[in-house]
């Protein structure tokens, strides 16, 4: 081939108007010199070039950290655009139902049909929030944890600081074996998971999204949640004990203690907003909380004198608890037994539990949002705050919430078995007595 | 009596569990059978050896200069005082000293390998009480440490580095800047772990009070090393008996209290402190000279005798008894390793303690599998 000389083609001219002549391109900067090692003479990577900078420069100084400022304010400020001229939720979903109803009433079916769908519909939007919030909950935490960390976490999957990195995670743990150990009870560790998860999305029906959104209205939304969320435990006993494995047994137990033991405070602390709001119902009990003090201060519940911040911590430490999260996180202390319950789980079943988790992270986020912070209420009275609409608040706050929850995780070292039940039985579990009794002078005396 | 005989059915077990050898925190192939009443040990019974590749019987197969390497291989995680000991001992066979530069040279990286060895600890520790943030703290100035390190000798963890009769290489200016500008870097960090993890609450509530080691059970066990120091007693062969010029060096011994795991976590933390101040002052003193000893032959035979050289390496006293024949290798050489004699004391400890104070007590002694299988 190469002795063969080509001929040189005149007879055919480039075409004038061809795309395809790109631009030279520009010459590469030359490569550094290799380092070498003084004593070795090998070649040294330059690994000082990665040593961390001192943290006491302006962090602001930096490229990175400016780029990222504007971008989270990019970020927000588009939110809340976007959600100014969306407006509320709540007339889209009327017009969906009406919708619905008018096409059911087309073809003939009769009213209960259409409830029938509308009920369906509502419960594939919730589901899809506790999936979708799986995939944003633990690209967050990763992203989190590891700017904790100093490190940098997913950058790569997606493109966009690997927002992509959950989906494909999914995709691989879609695509694992499914190891059912030799020695565990089949049927029950299959069952496992089922049991686990389907509270925890049944919990979310009367969850509040936004001033009057949720998918079902119930009188007595706070108890029904609280039911619900309480079966769960069940699963994961079952899960420990079905794995034929004694780390898993071991970490069953704790869990049963421990869910068990958190659901009193968890509980009880809620009961002064209870007796603040006068029901049960979560959109009366976020209603009750509009308006301003002195036409600032939000009518918060959390900024209740005393009473609101008590109740606040005390939820917010039963809630971490009751997610088994660090501090709390004994069922699967990683250290002591291996994971716990899931030890013996992978592929899906594990990631269902995984899933709920987080699906129990954002009910508490969402609920704390609601018990005390107002819930869809807008923080400050004045006119580009009251622009954004109830839903987009709603999730600013449960999002701030479940930072919370990360930021604790990433923090704290675990307590040991007992001192967590001392922990909940003689300090949390008093306390929120005495915070019911605090809620009962004010309310006698006429304070709220 | 009466509820036994109402519940006929109800048959309660005490429940053994293995801990390890394949476990996130034994800290490497330790295995412990436990024993439990519920959460309660009712008896523990240690199980090492699965790390065991006989570095005491190779090395009367290797030359002296040879052992050096195999040193390297028994705590892994800080390897230059395993090389010092045993360069220690084969000088004092041979009657050579090593010159004053190598001495500085040899200081210095034995207290950033201390250094590198408490960091290992301080994060691995984090996670045994269940917090993952400190380990990633300490790795990142570990990584620091261990770039020194290969910018020295090419090795990021088996120097091979500290030679008989001296050092293997020279430092270079350029690595001299990097330590200084890495002990400026390090030493607002050890203020940061304090906040973050030492006089965390909860971190306390779980370490204090907790495997309580006292004085005299901490002697008659023959604990070393802040195992020995965080129950109050001030032994350091670094003070006690110095070597390498460790003498001229101005540095206190910190000590504990009451032999908790959270004193003899302190003490390692408080080390660190201390190998700063005695990395600034080799530092600034280091003088200029050669490195490596003349009269140490490529093949050395030291006279038959026996030497006992001892050195306080990162996990304590670290000592080497060697025998020499005449021969071209050493007729017997045995390790004391510090690991191995802390670890005895584990199984008396730990009856009666909750599964979650075995991690704690565990994690506090600060065991290295490879020193103490050998």
């Amino acid at each position: 081939m190469s002795d063969a000389p080509q001929a040189p083609t005149p007879a055919a001219p480039i075409p004038a108007a061809a795309p395809a002549a790109k631009p030279a391109p520009a010459p590469k900067a030359p490569l550094p010199e290799p380092k070498l090692n003084a004593a070795s003479g090998r070649l040294l990577t330059d690994r000082f070039a990665t040593w961390p900078q001192p943290i006491f420069d302006s962090k602001w100084s930096r490229q990175g950290y400016r780029n990222g400022a504007l971008m989270l304010a990019g970020i927000l400020l588009g939110g809340g655009l976007l959600g100014a001229l969306i407006g509320e939720l709540a007339p889209w979903g009327d017009a969906l139902y009406a919708l619905v109803a008018s096409r059911a009433a087309a073809a003939g079916f009769a009213p209960p049909a259409a409830d029938l769908a509308w009920t369906l519909i509502k419960v594939l939007i919730v589901l899809h929030v506790i999936l979708l919030n799986g995939l944003w909950a633990i690209w967050w935490e990763r992203k989190i944890s590891a700017h904790i960390q100093s490190r940098v976490g997913p950058t790569y999957a997606g493109g966009f600081h690997g927002w992509l990195q959950t989906a494909i995670d999914g995709i691989k743990l879609l695509l694992k074996e499914d190891v059912t150990p030799a020695a565990a009870d089949a049927p029950v560790h299959a069952l496992a998971p089922a049991i686990v998860v389907i509270p925890c999305v049944i919990a979310f029906a009367p969850v509040l999204f936004g001033r009057e959104l949720a998918a079902a209205s119930l009188d007595v939304g706070t108890l029904y949640i609280f039911a619900f969320a309480g079966i769960s435990v069940i699963g994961v006993v079952m899960a420990g004990w079905a794995s034929g494995n004694k780390y898993s047994l071991l970490g069953g137990l704790r869990a049963a203690a421990q869910i068990v033991s958190y659901e009193l405070p968890r509980g009880f602390s809620v009961v002064p907003v209870l007796m603040f709001a006068g029901s049960l119902d979560l959109a009366v009990i976020a209603r009750a909380q509009e308006g301003y003090w002195w036409g600032v201060v939000p009518r918060w519940f959390a900024f209740y004198p005393v009473v609101g911040q008590i109740a606040f911590l005390i939820f917010l430490i039963a809630s971490i608890a009751e997610t088994n999260r660090v501090p709390f996180d004994i069922p699967e202390a990683e250290s002591e037994l291996v994971s716990g319950f899931h030890t013996e789980y992978s592929g899906m079943k594990w990631s269902i539990f995984f899933l709920t988790e987080y699906g129990y992270v954002l009910l508490g986020s969402f609920l704390l949002a609601t018990f005390f912070l107002g819930g869809g209420a807008s923080p400050l009275p004045w006119t580009p705050f009251t622009l954004v609409p109830s839903w987009l608040w709603m999730l600013g706050k449960a999002m701030l919430m479940m930072f919370v929850f990360l930021w604790v995780r990433w923090t704290l070292p675990r307590m040991r078995v007992d001192q967590l039940m001392d922990f909940t039985w003689k300090f949390l579990l008093p306390w929120s007595f005495a915070n019911i009794a605090i809620a009962g002078l004010y309310l006698a005396f006429r304070l709220r | 009596m009466s509820d036994a005989a109402a519940l006929p059915s109800l048959k309660s077990d005490q429940l053994f569990i293995n801990l390890g050898p394949q476990h996130p925190s034994t800290h490497g192939v330790l295995r412990l059978g436990l024993t439990l009443e519920g959460e309660l040990i009712v008896k523990a019974v240690p199980d090492i050896g699965y790390l065991h590749r006989g570095t005491e019987k190779l090395a009367e197969v290797r030359g002296y200069h040879h052992c050096v390497v195999l040193t390297d291989r028994w705590d892994y995680v800080s390897a230059m005082p395993n090389n010092l000991v045993f360069c220690l001992a084969a000088e004092k066979l041979m009657g050579v000293k090593a010159p004053a530069r190598a001495d500085a040279l040899r200081v210095m990286t034995c207290e950033l390998n201390r250094c590198a060895s408490h960091l290992l600890f301080f994060g691995t520790y984090g996670i045994d009480v269940g917090a993952f943030t400190p380990f990633l703290y300490a790795f990142r100035e570990r990584e620091m440490i261990l770039d020194l390190f290969e910018m020295l000798c090419g090795a990021r963890l088996t120097y091979n580095y500290i030679r008989l009769g001296g050092v293997g290489m020279d430092v270079s200016a350029d690595w001299l800047t990097r330590a200084k500008e890495f002990l400026e870097y390090f030493k607002p960090r050890l203020d940061e772990y304090d906040t973050l993890l030492t006089y965390n609450p909860i971190f306390m509530a779980r370490t204090r009070g907790v495997g309580l080691v006292s004085a005299a059970e901490a002697v008659n066990w023959g604990l070393s090393g802040p195992n020995l120091r965080g129950s109050g007693v001030n032994y350091d062969v670094r003070k006690h008996d110095p070597y390498s010029g460790y003498e001229s060096y101005d540095f206190e011994v910190p000590l504990g209290q009451e032999g908790s795991c959270w004193d003899r976590y302190v003490c390692r933390v408080r080390e660190m402190r201390q190998s700063i101040r005695i990395i600034e002052q080799a530092l600034a003193r280091l003088p200029e000279g050669p490195i490596l000893a003349p009269g140490v032959a490529k093949v050395p035979k030291p006279a038959a005798g026996e030497v006992y050289a001892h050195v306080e390496g990162s996990r304590g006293d670290l000592g080497i008894y060697l025998v020499s024949d005449g021969g071209i290798s050493p007729y017997r050489m045995h390790v004391r390793a510090p690991s191995f004699v802390n670890l005895a004391m584990l199984e008396e400890k730990l009856a009666g303690m909750k599964v979650a104070d075995v991690i704690a007590v565990l994690g506090s002694i600060d065991i290295v599998l490879g020193e103490v299988d050998r």
